[in-house]
């Protein structure tokens, strides 16, 4: 699902934030990426999501080559990945209804079926009744629900969270990481960025650590590498 | 947060697709959507929307309202083109016989339609009839109007080169004073004409330039404003022509206010025009009424100033939505 071959990004200036990462992932595999600020973990994600490109070596996202993704094709190759923000990125002019469709009605899904997926994405992350609200009036937590509402109502076969709990108190951290752990259980690969290092371990996923630019750590557990 | 069964991911590899048929109605009802959506937003902050379109309306009034006053000018003046006329002054001592003589050879050239004799005696009264000078005249001793013999073009020498040629002619009679070209000042008007209908068309070029500009510019605010949407729209699939729709539409709604409100002040500049004109019509006793605009011009100005904002959008959009790109 993931491969990434000797990736490296290296920014104008010459610094390298990543260098010669190497590691594979299956469909419905669900791994922490974690490390310092700085070490590169938004950089990979941003790597897999192609708002950056590698400057040198590949990364293979279900069997495309992304640096042979014309930017042209770069909006049709992300319908296919949910993202999900530490600062969830949402729309505040619109409702909670109308910011989880919108990946639909981007997608051009008919209106009844824009109307049914949303709301069962809504319902999948317990904010059915919210619909009608504006985001502004949600506490962090739901917020963030919805983003994750969002990220997954074009049945995408790939999820990626940056830091999706950063702000989050343990307790509804430990609940979102439920909600991932429900995606994966239904062969969605799913990636998660996070320097919570006790969820992590609590967890018990595949953990990729990163320092300075280079993958320092792999847990792959046996029989999914 | 309760779990339900997994409705949502039961089909998660094979995503399924809409089919053909749906997939071009949802296509044109997003579309609809996008139109209304966009009307919408602008009547959110009605003044500002009335202010860009008041721009727009005022830069359009000025060439379109120019255009209408000089194609009724045209259709006045239309009227005198086909009655170019030569007017031939006799010398004083040409005695009324003579005259007559004279009407009669000229009558007899192919390219004369009819000519009228006006004795001096008739000439000096519908002088005094015209005019009023009758005291004045009184005082005089002699009669002062000569005789004048008043040629008609036949249709087929009608244009403005053959009957200089014939008044050329015409004018080598010994008993002629003055030739005069009834056409001359027509012609003269017909120049200036030329000229003010250039000006006009260079005036509204430039306008309309402006208008592309003011849209251009508008937009480009409208896109800065929405920064943030653009970007997230962009992280979640959504292509260029998706994010450029809505703004095309704001484009599109900008030029159809921006050109009611140029017709409205066309209609009302008209409307305020209409009695003074008619006024001096009377006084020539004319009975030219002001021609309005008419339906094709009406559609013309509407096109050309939809044209403008969707042209204006379209460059504002081009130029920076390539600018904005999620990092």
């Amino acid at each position: 699902m993931i491969k990434f071959l000797q990736a490296t990004k290296r920014y104008p200036g010459g610094h390298d934030a990543l260098l010669n990462v190497n590691f594979e992932m299956q469909q419905g595999e669900m791994a922490f990426l974690t490390g310092h600020s700085g070490a590169g973990k938004s950089t990979l994600l941003k790597l897999i999501a192609l708002i950056e490109r590698t400057s040198r070596g590949q990364v293979i996202i279900n069997g495309e080559n992304t640096s042979k993704v014309k930017s042209r094709r770069i909006p049709y190759f992300r319908r296919n990945i949910g993202i999900i923000f530490q600062d969830h990125q949402l729309l505040f002019d619109r409702t909670v209804y109308d910011n989880v469709a919108l990946p639909l009605i981007i997608a051009g899904q008919p209106p009844r079926e824009i109307a049914r997926r949303t709301r069962a994405a809504l319902d999948k992350v317990g904010l059915l009744n919210r619909e009608k609200s504006y985001p502004i009036t949600l506490s962090g937590g739901e917020q963030q629900r919805v983003g994750i509402a969002r990220a997954v109502v074009n049945k995408p076969s790939l999820l990626l969270a940056d830091e999706p709990t950063g702000n989050l108190d343990p307790e509804l951290s430990w609940e979102i990481m439920q909600v991932f752990e429900q995606f994966r259980q239904v062969g969605v690969t799913v990636m998660v960025a996070s320097h919570d290092l006790d969820m992590i371990q609590k967890m018990g996923h595949r953990i990729l650590a990163l320092k300075a630019g280079q993958l320092i750590g792999d847990t792959a557990q046996p029989g999914q590498g | 947060m309760a779990m339900k069964p997994d409705q949502l991911f039961e089909d998660v590899v094979s995503r399924d697709k809409p089919g053909l048929s749906t997939s071009i109605r949802t296509y044109f009802l997003r579309h609809a959507q996008v139109f209304f959506y966009s009307l919408g937003q602008l009547w959110r902050t009605p003044f500002s929307m009335f202010m860009t379109a008041a721009v727009i309306g005022i830069a359009l009034a000025l060439p379109t309202g120019m255009h209408v006053l000089l194609s009724n000018a045209q259709q006045l003046s239309g009227g005198w083109d086909g009655a170019a006329k030569v007017s031939l002054y006799l010398k004083q001592k040409t005695t009324e016989q003579q005259a007559q003589k004279l009407a009669n050879k000229i009558r007899k050239r192919e390219e004369v339609a009819e000519v009228e004799y006006i004795s001096s005696k008739k000439g000096l009264e519908e002088f005094k009839q015209r005019t009023g000078y009758d005291t004045a005249l009184k005082a005089l001793d002699d009669n002062p109007i000569p005789a004048t013999l008043v040629v008609t073009p036949s249709l087929s020498f009608n244009d403005a080169e053959q009957i200089e040629a014939l008044a050329e002619q015409l004018g080598k009679y010994k008993q002629v004073d003055l030739v005069q070209l009834d056409s001359e000042w027509v012609q003269r008007l017909f120049a200036i004409m030329d000229i003010v209908s250039q000006g006009v068309v260079i005036l509204g070029i430039m306008l309309s330039i402006g208008v592309l500009l003011v849209v251009g510019n508008t937009i480009r605010l409208a896109i800065q404003n929405r920064r943030d949407e653009i970007v997230i729209v962009k992280l979640i699939g959504g292509t260029d022509a998706f994010i450029r729709r809505p703004f095309l539409y704001t484009g599109f709604w900008y030029g159809f206010f921006g050109g009611l409100i140029a017709l409205i002040l066309v209609f009302l500049s008209l409307f305020l025009m209409s009695g003074p004109v008619e006024n001096l019509a009377g006084l020539y006793q004319s009975q030219f009424d002001l021609h309005k605009m008419d339906f094709r011009t009406i559609i013309t100005i509407l096109a050309l100033s939809i044209g403008l904002g969707l042209g204006g959008s379209w460059i504002a959009v081009g130029r920076h939505l390539r600018e904005i790109e999620p990092r």
